[in-house]
């Protein structure tokens, strides 16, 4: 390009000076705009869900409808049942593929694998619940805490698989040659030195796909059904918390709604919980002090 | 007491490519042979050989005769076994990260089921007063992970690793070359006081190092082996053309 | 040439050798590695498995309604289980209306969202905002449609829609009685669940555009929006538009809160005041209560669709975001 001494060189134009200042307030209002819902969200929670919250309520069973008092005692317990059921089978599951793919898999069959996790990845929920009512409800005969916990599971393998493999892709070679060298077994290596390793990065993953399933609905809504009871066995229909909380938000009940916002803060604060536990864990670090 | 390696015939492949060629050599026990030659000529891939660490590579093998005292490395034993007979030191230093110092150097042997603590106790501290590190971990043994450790202090970690297990051979591929001069120097004196209880095959592009440390030197070129021989001849009257060419820097 | 120092060498202690030295040359068999790998081969196989037997199952359980109705199932209008006589047209319409709804509101605030926290947002401010966007996405949808229910219909029925109706009535979107409850509640908290993934997968495409394109287009005298525009959204284009999307996948399949406010009608009407049906929405209200094998089979059916859909939909979303963001330099397996 030309360049004279004798051309003055001109400032930016007013114009195009304003429009930039114009969209910097305009994505500035976009933040606000979209952190606004999330602090009413929140301060809702709190607002209208301690209110509720009382003894009763984490001790009791719901009351029979019209009565006041009674709680989601069963609904903590059975969400917390299900969730072990789903975790006994979506994270072996999950772990194994994830070592799978980074141990054996670095080839046109792991890509296979790689891509259907992806794809399961991707179903709604509520299909999920579809096929776990095919193969568990109506295998049995009758809704289930296993049904939940089967539907469950299927939506926490392709989160724990992804996360274990991209944490055992990061232990360096040289470590797995150092076992090598000293004349340890493969399979040995990869579980005691590699899977040892990368520990810390796969629990994170794991309560990640945790906390996203523990405040799944529909997947429940025809596998565990629900319960006004106790329950601890496996082949029953169970209560959860999020059910118990559809269920009384959209009951024409004021007494219910009061009860379906403590537990949506019981909800939200135990998924608060396993985040931030997962933060903690991470924290400890696996590869202490190296760079 | 270490045994010495006979090498017949030795080949090696990278999926189609060939990295060595023919390898005949005898590596005399309780001696240390160093293994020099330009990048690239196949000194890490010989050494890998030995012990069988090749193959770990995928699409890679190799074909002919190594015996190690009664041993056929490559015929009838199982990798696993020969590598607990011969140990190895890498090139960077690679202590197990999430192990304490203590827990690295009895890793060989915990992995292999040995379980009982007062002679790993013993071991350990035998280990690690072979590589010289004892004076300096020994009140940090089970609280300072591996990785906490310098350069190299971590070397002489990975060393005493590798001798835990007792093997007959020691290989050390570049050992010294991702470290200072000074922990260069005290290695070098280690692998002097180790001859006497191991064989050891050192590979280095440093040759003032080979002329140090070992007795026996091997001169690679281009997967070939040139030249095998005391290494005061090797650097005083090579037989080679190539290889002294080599010694005197006209290439390399 | 002068030697090293020998070393103080150590006592032998020989027994714990030679134990050492026969444990060792103890068991090594070959089988516990075929084992340990054919553990994790079937781990791996299974999920192939799982993806086989969900789409068997679907398409088994859906197959009688499929030969009673075949493909004008899809649009068909008459939802009557009664007579049963099911076509879903009402749900394929309300799922398309309420995403696209909440696509058209949220593309825009998460745009803005990305560009500020990548491109404007001083640092100290970066971290914090971006963990309270991925903050939304944590939060359950149930929640979501709690506070909907409680919070933002209202919100809607007292202020929103009677605003709306008297000034756009005109345009036929905000006709009638304003409930609260209905498509627009629907699409407006689809929106806020939305907002969050497409700003996320934005801000890594974003920040996947190289720094040298930036300085080329600021170097020829750009202000920082012009900036932003020529040199980093133009070349972020593709993936833009895939983590949009993903974002059309999440809402396509989004069930709960969408459940909570949309109505529950199998109607299908111009202004958005009036209640809908999705198609997650029905087989969560239906399914449990689903007589007859045919009023099952046409839900499973219309499960199928959805999984169809939203599957076909994640994959051309994942191409995009690749096609950018894949020169990011591959992760360590050295």
């Amino acid at each position: 390009m030309p360049n004279s001494s004798h051309v003055a060189i001109t400032p930016i134009s007013v114009w195009r000076r304003s429009v930039n200042n114009l969209v910097t307030i305009a994505a500035a209002g976009a933040v606000i705009l979209v952190l606004l819902p999330l602090g009413a969200i929140f301060a809702y929670l709190v607002y209208k869900g301690i209110g509720a919250l009382n003894w009763a309520f984490l001790t009791q069973t719901p009351k029979p409808v019209g009565e006041a008092g009674g709680g989601m005692a069963n609904a903590i317990a059975g969400s917390a049942l299900i969730l072990l059921i789903a975790s006994c089978i979506g994270v072996p599951i999950g772990i194994g593929a994830g070592v799978y793919l980074a141990e054996y898999g670095r080839n046109r069959f792991g890509d296979l694998i790689r891509f259907t996790a992806d794809v399961l990845n991707g179903v709604p929920s509520i299909v999920v619940g579809i096929v776990a009512y095919a193969i568990v409800v109506l295998a049995q005969g009758h809704f289930s805490a296993l049904a939940g916990g089967v539907a469950l599971a299927i939506m926490m393998i392709p989160t724990i698989t992804r996360a274990t493999e991209e944490m055992l892709l990061l232990v360096p070679q040289a470590i797995r040659e150092a076992a090598y060298g000293l004349g340890v077994a493969r399979w040995r290596t990869t579980l005691s030195i590699t899977l040892r390793t990368a520990s810390s990065g796969i629990i994170t993953g794991v309560m990640l796909a945790f906390a996203r399933v523990a405040g799944e609905t529909a997947p429940l809504l025809f596998t565990a059904f629900g319960n006004q009871y106790w329950n601890w066995k496996v082949n029953q229909p169970t209560a959860a918390l999020s059910l118990q909380v559809f269920t009384y938000a959209i009951s024409p009940f004021d007494e219910w709604h009061r009860q379906a916002w403590a537990g949506a803060l019981i909800l939200i604060v135990l998924i608060v919980l396993a985040v931030s536990a997962v933060r903690l864990v991470a924290g400890r670090g696996m590869l202490k002090g190296t760079t | 007491m270490g045994v010495g390696i006979k090498v017949e015939h030795l080949n090696a492949w990278f999926g189609k490519t060939q990295a060595l060629h023919d390898i005949s050599m005898d590596v005399p026990a309780n001696h240390a042979t160093a293994i020099i030659g330009p990048s690239g000529c196949g000194k890490s891939t010989f050494v890998r050989c030995l012990n069988r660490m090749h193959e770990t590579i995928p699409e890679a093998r190799a074909e002919g005769k190594v015996r190690m005292g009664d041993l056929d490395v490559y015929n009838g034993t199982a990798a696993v076994q020969i590598r607990r007979r011969i140990g190895m030191v890498f090139q960077k230093p690679n202590p197990f990260p999430t192990m304490s110092i203590y827990d690295n150097v009895a890793a060989g042997l915990k992995l292999n089921g040995f379980r009982n603590h007062k002679q790993l106790d013993d071991i350990v501290e035998r280990s690690l007063k072979l590589s010289a590190l004892w004076d300096e971990v020994k009140d940090t043994l089970r609280k300072k992970s591996g990785a906490s450790l310098s350069g190299g202090q971590q070397q002489r970690l990975c060393i005493a690793r590798a001798l835990a297990v007792e093997p007959e051979v020691l290989l050390m591929d570049e050992p010294c070359s991702a470290l200072d001069p000074i922990s260069t120097g005290k290695i070098e004196e280690l692998i002097f006081q180790l001859k006497e209880e191991f064989t050891i095959v050192i590979v280095t592009h440093n040759m003032q190092q080979a002329s140090r440390v070992a007795e026996f030197t091997g001169f690679f070129l281009l997967g070939k082996l040139i030249e095998f021989d005391r290494t005061e001849k090797i650097f005083t009257t090579p037989s080679d053309k190539r290889t002294e060419d080599y010694i005197t820097g006209r290439f390399g | 040439m002068p030697g090293p120092q020998p070393i103080a060498k150590p006592e032998v202690v020989d027994s714990s050798r030679a134990r050492a030295q026969a444990l060792l040359r103890a068991g090594t068999n070959r089988i516990w590695d075929d084992i340990f790998q054919f553990a994790m081969l079937a781990c791996g196989v299974f999920v192939l498995v799982l993806v086989a037997i969900i789409v068997y199952e679907l398409v088994t359980r859906s197959s009688l309604s499929w030969h009673a109705f075949g493909w004008k199932f899809f649009f068909r209008s008459e939802w009557d289980p009664v007579n049963e006589q099911f076509g879903a047209w009402p749900f394929v319409y309300g799922t398309v209306v309420s995403s696209i709804l909440a696509l058209i509101l949220a593309v825009p605030l998460a745009l803005g969202v990305a560009v500020f926290i990548t491109e404007m947002s001083p640092r100290w401010l970066k971290g914090p905002l971006a963990f309270t966007t991925e903050l939304l996405a944590a939060i359950p949808s149930v929640i979501y449609g709690l506070w909907a229910i409680f919070v933002l219909v209202p919100l809607l029925r007292v202020y929103l829609e009677p605003f709306l109706g008297r000034y756009f009535g005109w345009t036929g979107l905000f006709e009638g009685a304003p409930y609260g409850i209905g498509m627009l509640a629907a699409g407006i908290i689809l929106a806020i669940m939305v907002v969050p993934i497409v700003s996320s997968i934005t801000r890594e495409v974003i920040t996947a555009v190289s720094q040298q394109q930036r300085e080329a287009v600021l170097a020829l005298g750009a202000t920082r929006w012009e900036m932003i525009r020529t040199g980093v959204l133009r070349n972020a284009r593709a993936g833009i538009l895939g983590a949009v999307i993903l974002g059309l996948g999440r809402a396509l399949g989004e069930t709960m809160a969408v459940t909570m406010v949309i109505g529950n009608r199998p109607e299908i009407a111009k202004s958005l005041f009036a209640p809908g049906y999705t198609m997650a929405s029905v087989i969560a209200n239906e399914f449990s209560e689903a007589t007859s094998d045919t009023y099952l089979s046409a839900l499973v059916e219309v499960g199928l669709a959805l999984f169809l859909v939203t599957i076909i939909v994640n994959i051309l979303a994942q191409v995009l975001v690749w096609s950018v963001t894949r020169g990011m330099p591959a992760r360590g397996h050295a």
